[in-house]
């Protein structure tokens, strides 16, 4: 099973926390991801959820989605067409809800990526790459485990669920 | 083989094969909690993913404390479906006004030790103190826990945190758990389980221990866990007749690194805004005008840090004008014992606002929101912008005695400097 993806660099710094994603008040009013998809990142950039086009990569430093684990910081990000978060780490609860609803979490040295950078990703059971085609250089991500990697090309933790009524032993 | 971590042994049991640091392992769900705002969301998800009936609805917590103090037409919708979804499945409900989820976790005697447990709030690791192998998850994994029991796990390496000696007066736990975010940073633990140890460990209450695990996620961990003792079985005693095995770790366990910390040398601390991790001594931030001082949350909302706070603030008899006092119990048992010892209606008396138990005030889905550009002193778990409901406002993060000398005066103090009254 193969993931190939490509879309421009939105760049996103370190310890990016989930309130910061979409925050926690606003989620007191609805729980629908294509509404709060316009409030994505308002605490830290208001322009930032009116300039992410469809199919952009969001690039972030250490520890993106730290903080809640509210999942809605997933499915907003989902609902603004979003499908790769790439991040030097991932705090933990933010890389499980991404599994589990099918954005895919990249983790890799994402110094060096510029802003706007036409990204390509490359996933697969040997591991991610990502082909930086504004520098021309090929960074080297953290492979996921098979479970995982399974659940993602499943569609998530829904889809998985509907064909397999449980976990399937690993 | 070598010797297995506290977390390796718990989640060996709970997988049925020996699992060891970096595994990845399906492991039988002990008990499960989610709150009005994680399980709407996970209602949805369990009715998408075909769920009909809860894997065990007595092992299933349901904790509505978002937003217990301050609903909207919203907020009541989203309680009323989890209601009703609790009521139909025979699922244990805490309704409004009961407590903050972590706090009703550990005090109802839900949280034993060896046990695996998964709540769907980021702070479910505070179980970890009753030597649980508690870890928080989102509305989705929560989903799949009601319809298997079970959930995916990659075992954590684990690192020991050794602490030694004794605080002086005035240094209180909460400095404990900020020296270690100063330590480790904000994703020193990202993965990892926290092992508390050491002479220093053991000489910590249960009510102090909650609070380094509570706080141990603010490091990135997976989970924060201390050994069982006597203080453990006592704290227990009344809460639960359910039988539980302590988990001691091996001697020969393998750890990811060690941490000493000697807890004779740590000072009162600060986080400063906007990140836990950017840790001062309370003499670098000393004078810092306070406008808000919040006592209360999942962190420092227990009795023994209200009886800090008001030693401080009933020996000052006063509160600085211009600063508002909020008080929140963590949960209505805390809450109640507060009221009958006279400590609420004192404080109380002396202009506090005292608030019902809940987590808004923390995460700004309740009441009270700072005013643009207040300075909020707080002995919540989280300082980052707008945490609290107002992105123009500074929260600074400190114990409750810190928290209370700082509201006497109108600005940031140590609470040494009310060295007679401090407990």
């Amino acid at each position: 099973m193969t993931i190939e993806l490509e879309g421009r660099a939105v760049l996103l710094g370190d310890d990016i926390n989930t309130d910061y994603i979409i925050s926690s008040s606003r989620k007191k009013e609805t729980l629908d991801p294509d509404v709060l998809r316009h409030f994505l990142f308002e605490t830290i950039d208001p322009a930032l959820a009116g300039a992410i086009r469809h199919g952009d990569i969001l690039v972030a430093g250490r520890n993106f989605g730290c903080g809640s684990a509210m999942e809605v910081a997933v499915t907003a990000v989902l609902a603004a067409g979003i499908r790769v978060v790439v991040a030097h780490s991932f705090a933990r609860t933010y890389y499980r809800n991404a599994i589990n609803n099918g954005l895919i979490p990249v983790e890799c040295d994402t110094r060096g990526i510029a802003a706007d950078a036409r990204l390509h990703l490359r996933l697969d059971a040997d591991g991610a790459r990502i082909l930086d085609q504004t520098s021309g250089r090929e960074i080297e991500g953290h492979p996921l485990p098979a479970f995982m990697l399974q659940i993602l090309s499943e569609g998530g933790l829904v889809p998985y669920f509907r064909k397999h009524h449980d976990f399937v032993t690993l | 083989m070598p010797g297995k971590t506290i977390s390796e042994k718990i989640l060996s049991r709970a997988s049925r094969r020996d699992a060891r640091a970096g595994d990845l392992v399906i492991c039988d769900v002990d008990v499960a909690m989610g709150t009005d705002a994680s399980v709407p969301m996970a209602l949805d998800y369990f009715e998408r993913m075909g769920g009909t009936r809860v894997f065990d609805p007595t092992r299933l917590v349901f904790v509505f404390d978002h937003y217990a103090a301050d609903p909207s037409a919203s907020t009541f919708a989203m309680q009323a479906l989890a209601r009703d979804f609790a009521i139909r499945h025979g699922v244990i409900l805490y309704d409004c006004g009961e407590g903050v989820c972590h706090q009703l976790m550990v005090e109802s005697g839900s949280t034993r030790p060896g046990a695996l447990i998964v709540g769907a709030d980021s702070h479910s690791v505070t179980g970890g103190a009753l030597n649980a192998f508690a870890t928080g998850i989102g509305s989705s994994d929560l989903a799949a826990t009601m319809i298997s029991g079970r959930i995916w796990l990659r075992v954590p390496e684990t690192i020991k945190v050794v602490l030694t000696g004794t605080t002086a007066p005035g240094v209180y736990p909460k400095d404990i758990a900020l020296a270690l975010a100063s330590r480790l940073g904000g994703d020193g633990a990202s993965y990892q389980t926290l092992e508390f140890d050491g002479p220093g460990a053991n000489r910590l209450e249960v009510e102090d221990r909650l609070v380094l695990s509570n706080m141990s996620v603010e490091m990135g961990a997976k989970a924060g866990i201390f050994r069982a003792d006597a203080k453990t079985a006592s704290y227990l005693a009344s809460r639960t007749r359910e039988a539980f095995e302590p988990v001691e770790p091996d001697a020969d366990a393998v750890h990811a690194h060690e941490i000493h910390l000697d807890l004779t040398e740590l000072e009162p601390a600060i986080a400063m805004p906007h990140q836990v991790d950017l840790v001062v001594s309370v003499g670098q931030s000393v004078g810092t005008p306070v406008h808000m001082v919040f006592i209360g949350t999942c962190t420092g909302g227990r009795v023994c840090d209200i009886h800090q706070a008001a030693g401080i603030l009933l020996a000052a008899g006063r509160i600085a004008p211009g600063v508002q006092l909020v008080i929140a119990p963590a949960s209505r048992e805390i809450g109640t014992r507060l009221r009958i010892d006279g400590t609420l209606g004192r404080l109380a008396s002396m202009g506090a606002t005292v608030i019902p138990p809940g987590c808004g005030p923390c995460c700004g889905t309740a009441s009270p929101i700072p005013a643009d550009g207040a300075n909020v002193i707080s002995t919540a778990n989280r300082n980052f912008k707008a945490r609290m409901g107002n992105a123009t406002a500074s929260i600074y993060l400190a114990s409750p005695a810190t928290c209370a000398a700082s509201a006497v005066t109108g600005r940031i103090t140590d609470p040494r400097e009310f060295g007679e009254t401090l407990t």
